[in-house]
This record gives C-alpha cells, structure tokens and sequence, in this order.
C-alpha cells in the first residue's frame, strides 16, 4: 500500500483523522485506570481523597502505604506461595500437556480418536462446581497445596495448540531418528520438543499467567489455611472486600488510608505482569492465532 | 449424539488401515507393545482428566440422590428429579436464569461488535508504531487478576470514582452504582466490553491481515473511499470469521463466569446480579446443601451443553468449519 500513495484526499484525511481519534480514546480508557491507581499509591492519601478520580501525575509523593503492605506478612506469604504455585503448577502444565499431545499427535496409535475425544468432550460438559469440590474433599486435598496446583492440570485448548505444532512438524525427521535406533521418549524429548520452543513458550505464558491470577481454587479447597493462600487471594481479601483494617495494627485506619493500601496493594500484585507483558505480548498473540486454527 | 459420530468415523479408519479381520483385543495388545512409551505419556494427563472431569460428571449422582456428608458420593438414596423439581418451582429459579440469561446476551450485544469495529478501524491505521502501542495497552487489561479488575471497578464505579466524577461536571447527580440493583448490569457489561475488546480483537486483526492486498489496490485505483473499502473488501473478507465467533460466543451464554459477578455484587443487588454459578457456591460450599446445589449446577451445564452443540451444528452447516 505504501507504493502508490497518492495526494490524500480530503475524505481520507477526515477519515484519518476520525480513527486515529477513536483509537486514542480506546487507549487513553485502557491505559488511565492503572495509571491512576499508580499515581494514587504514591500519592498523600489526603490528596487522592480529594481528586475524586482525576489524578495524572504522582503528588506529594508518600509511601506510607507501601511500608503498610510490605509489613503485612499476609503479603509476603501470599508471594511465596504464588511463586510456589506458578512455578511447580506451570511445570507440570507444560509437561503433561505436552506429553499428552504428543502421543496423541502420533499416526499409528489405536486409541488416540477414543481418548481426544474423552478429552475434547471435557470441554462442552463437566461436573460443576459441587461434585468437583466433593472428589477433591474425598481425595483428602482439601487445604493441601495440590489442591491448587492439580485442578485445570491439562487444558484443553493448549492441548490443541501443542498437538497441532506436533502434527505440522514433518514426519521425514522422525523416521530419520527411528533409523537411528531412537524410542518414541527421545524422539519427542530431543527432537520435537526443541523444534517447537515458540509453541511451548506460548503454553508456559497463558498456564503462568493463570496461576499467578489464580484465586478461585485457593478460596474453594484452601478454607482452613490461609497461610497456604495465594497472592491473588489475599489481593482479593484487601481490594474486594475491604480487610485492610487487618493491617492497622490495632488501630482503627482512616479511609484514606485504607484506600491508599488498595492502591498499593494491586500494584504490588500485579507489577510483575505488568513489567513482563509488553515483551511477551507477541507470544500470547501467536498462542490465539494457533488456537483458531483449529486442528 | 457426538459420540456415535467419533465411534464411526475411527471405526472406519481402523478398518481401512489395518486388516479388517484380526479382533480388537489382539489388534489392541499389538498396539500397547509397539506405541507403550506413548501410552505412558499420555498416561499422567489422562489420570487428570479421569480424576478432574469424569468423576465429577459421575458425582453428578448426588443431584439426583439425598447426599449425605457422613456418606460416600454413591451412598445417598436415589430421589430423581426431587432437587430439580424444587428449584424450579422455586421463587430463585426465575430470578436466577433472568440474571443470568440477561447479563451474558448484554454483554454478547455490546461486547461482540466493538472488537469488530476496533479491528476494522486499526487496520486502516498506516503507522505501525501507533498500531503496535494501540494494540499492547489495549490487551493488557485481559492480562490482569479479574480480582485486581473488580478493584478497578469498585473505586471508579464508586460515590467519589471518576465515572460520578464526570457525571457531576455535567450537571448530573452522583449514583451509587454498586448497592442499586438497576446499575449492575451496566456496571458489569461496561466493565467487561472494556476489559475484553482489545484482546478480542486479536482474531480479527489476524483474519484482516490474510486480506490480498491486490484487492485494495483494485477499489483505491477504481476511486473507492476509505470507508467503501470498509465496507465492500474488510468486512465481507472477515465475515466467516465473525460468523463462526458469534456462533461460539451464542454457544457459551449459559456459562457466563462465575468469578467477576462474584467480585462485584454484593446482597444489595442479588436482584439483578446473582447469576446460577454464584448460587450453587452459596447453597453448596457455604450452606452445605450438596445435592440441591448439584442439581442446579447440573440443570446450567445440560443447557450449555445442548447450546454448545447446535451452535456447532450450525457453525459446521454455515462456515463448513466446525469450532472443535
């Protein structure tokens, strides 16, 4: 297109001038939310109260708040046991699905129409929450970290994903290895694996992601330790439903205060993702693009 | 219905590759001594699946059973449809399927063109620079704790928030929007569209940039305006694409997420916000009643079930493309 650009039009600078507007709003509406609230965390909390939601630069800078957060144990437990979950958590994701789609990405296995199927219907029907919550109790999981890390183990669209970077790999290459004496194991561990490290950063990226946002399943089968729970969970505690009065010792805080520790609270909690995602984006893009190409 | 379907057609592959008389046991033993190391692969996933997803399909006993806790998941006496049967002659069971019904097609009607739209117009914008920022901030929200996003929208949504803030330099009367029932709707359908678009759009993007760029050169040399291009070439180009998401999006309205209505509403607004999910959480991990809970879970995932099937269907007969 950019050959033959002629003198623009009129209509094409209205046009012009008509997009690059609406995509601006769209961005300023994206982007001011979490600024404010980064502004606002550094910001006297008596000035925030006094803003009413218009803040655009940090004043009278005042970390009150952070020092409040960062002497809440709460918090520091609800880190280690985040970093515990995604690490161990991701690991596991990545490997069995891995595993999974490979073995079932192969031509000459019997069972493997039977078994994606059993694994693709789990995508249209499932238990619930109910008998879901009841196997994990009856397993003995319930405030164990297992029962954070196991659920939503395997997924199925990065399965998809996996098995479809699997199919397009030419068969040529494992022939050629199966000449040179090696299993089905090392196949997979030393060739294919490898060659597909941008598909398998894409599943490590989105099975990350959810585990560091993950609260639901802490709420649902950790009720006894919260010790165990996660950072998300313990966001939740402080930003949702407003516990921060646990960290005035003793106390009682003015709601300026309890709003300033919100504000720091979330960006303490969400400042890794934030500071890694404008590098990986691209990863997470290409990740949707494989997704609906449906295999 | 679809299991008759894989049956078949793996049926049929197996007859045409190996040899149709050697019985299925045999063919089955061969095939474990030759492919075990694939076996056991998949082995670990498979356990999850039997573990996570089939025994709590089995579990689902209990919706039709009086489920003691002292009790084993199969221990309770058989009742039928009882639980069904009371929550539907309940005074929650229209309240709930509204709320939920109406919450997820609100936000399929406001949520579904604006990603289109976006698309459209930033694939008309010439700087990639400006394309390429437009693109990280307004996917970023999707990336952020759904708990961190309904903070978000409780400060701003609040009596002293930004949107009250801007309602009053125009001469309007604050409104407290998260305790009356008649503001949730469109505080979560606002707050949705505007978490969702940017990383929605990402699939229309993709299908606009597979346009040949022949056919753009053809209308601007033919005298088209920008917005006729639009119109004749983008839009038609993208309408498979739009075709099949909205058949997705319409399969999924009855499992609309648990995890935000639950971050937003509070007791003030059940009215119009407690949806089935949050029920089943209050009636079964709170109140403990198991088999009612259940029961209800199941009434909502036999319907997305049936939805997400016909909307398969029709996606398969429109688009010759299924979404599985």
């Amino acid at each position: 297109m950019k050959g033959n650009r002629i003198k623009k039009s009129r209509e094409d600078i209205i046009f012009d001038v008509v997009s690059y507007t609406i995509i601006s709003l769209l961005i300023l509406v994206c982007f001011y939310p979490m600024w404010y609230v980064f502004c606002a965390s550094f910001t006297d909390p008596t000035i925030v109260a006094k803003c009413k939601g218009v803040l655009l630069w940090p004043q009278k800078i005042n970390l009150d708040a952070y020092r409040r957060v960062f002497s809440n144990p709460e918090i520091w437990t609800g880190y280690k046991n985040t970093l515990i979950y995604t690490v161990a958590g991701t690991l596991l994701n990545v490997m069995l699905t891995a595993m999974l789609a490979y073995a079932l990405s192969r031509k000459n296995v019997l069972l493997k129409k039977p078994l994606t199927f059993m694994i693709s219907f789990t995508m249209f029907f499932n238990g619930g929450m109910i008998p879901t919550y009841l196997v994990v109790k009856s397993l003995g999981l319930l405030d164990h970290r297992f029962a954070v890390i196991l659920p939503g183990l395997v997924q199925v669209f990065n399965f998809i994903i996996m098995r479809t970077q699997f199919e397009s790999i030419p068969d040529a290459l494992e022939e050629a290895a199966k000449i040179d004496g090696a299993n089905q194991w090392s196949i997979f561990w030393r060739i294919y694996l490898p060659v597909s490290s941008t598909s398998l950063a894409v599943m490590t990226l989105f099975y990350a992601v959810n585990h560091w946002n993950g609260w639901m399943n802490a709420m649902l089968y950790l009720p006894n330790t919260p010790e165990l729970h996660p950072l998300a969970l313990v966001t939740r505690g402080i930003v949702v439903s407003s516990a921060s009065a646990a960290m005035s010792e003793g106390a009682a805080l003015t709601q300026e205060m309890a709003d300033a520790i919100k504000y720091a609270t979330i960006i303490v909690s969400t400042l890794p993702i934030l500071c890694l995602y404008p590098f990986l984006q691209k990863y997470f893009t290409k990740g949707v693009m494989v997704g609906s190409v449906k295999g | 219905m679809q299991a008759k379907v894989a049956d078949k057609t793996s049926a049929a592959g197996r007859r045409a590759k190996t040899h149709p008389k050697t019985p299925l046991p045999q063919r089955l033993g061969r095939d474990f001594k030759r492919n075990w190391i694939l076996y056991l692969m998949a082995l670990p996933a498979l356990i999850y699946f039997i573990v996570y997803c089939y025994a709590p399909m089995a579990g689902l006993y209990i919706a039709v059973s009086d489920f003691k806790i002292a009790g084993g998941l199969f221990d309770g006496k058989f009742v039928g449809f009882k639980y069904l049967n009371e929550f539907f002659h309940s005074y929650y069971f229209g309240r709930l399927l509204r709320n939920t019904l109406v919450l997820s097609l609100e936000t399929l009607a406001f949520g579904f063109p604006v990603p289109i739209i976006f698309a459209l117009v930033l694939n008309e914008v010439r700087s990639t620079k400006f394309k390429k920022l437009a693109q990280t901030i307004t996917y970023m929200p999707h990336f952020i704790s759904i708990v961190v996003i309904c903070g978000l929208v409780t400060n701003f949504f609040s009596m002293n928030g930004l949107i009250n803030t801007i309602i009053q330099a125009f001469g309007g009367e604050p409104i407290a929007f998260l305790s009356e029932p008649k503001w949730f709707r469109t505080v979560y359908v606002g707050s949705e569209v505007w978490q969702s678009f940017g990383w929605d759009s990402v699939v229309f993007l993709a299908a606009l940039a597979g346009i040949d760029l022949e056919q753009f050169e053809a209308a601007k040399l033919d005298g088209a305006s920008r917005w006729q291009t639009i119109w004749h070439i983008s839009l038609p180009s993208i309408l498979p694409t739009v075709v099949t998401m909205l058949l997705m999006r319409l399969g999924h309205v009855m499992s609309i997420g648990f995890e935000k209505v639950f971050n937003l509403y509070s007791p003030a607004t059940y009215e119009t916000a407690d949806i089935i999910a949050t029920f089943v959480y209050r009636e079964g991990i709170l109140g403990a009643n198991y088999s009612k809970a259940a029961a209800i879970g199941l009434f909502n995932s036999a319907i997305n079930l049936i939805l997400v099937v016909t909307m398969n269907k029709v996606s398969k007969k429109l688009t010759e493309s299924s979404l599985w």
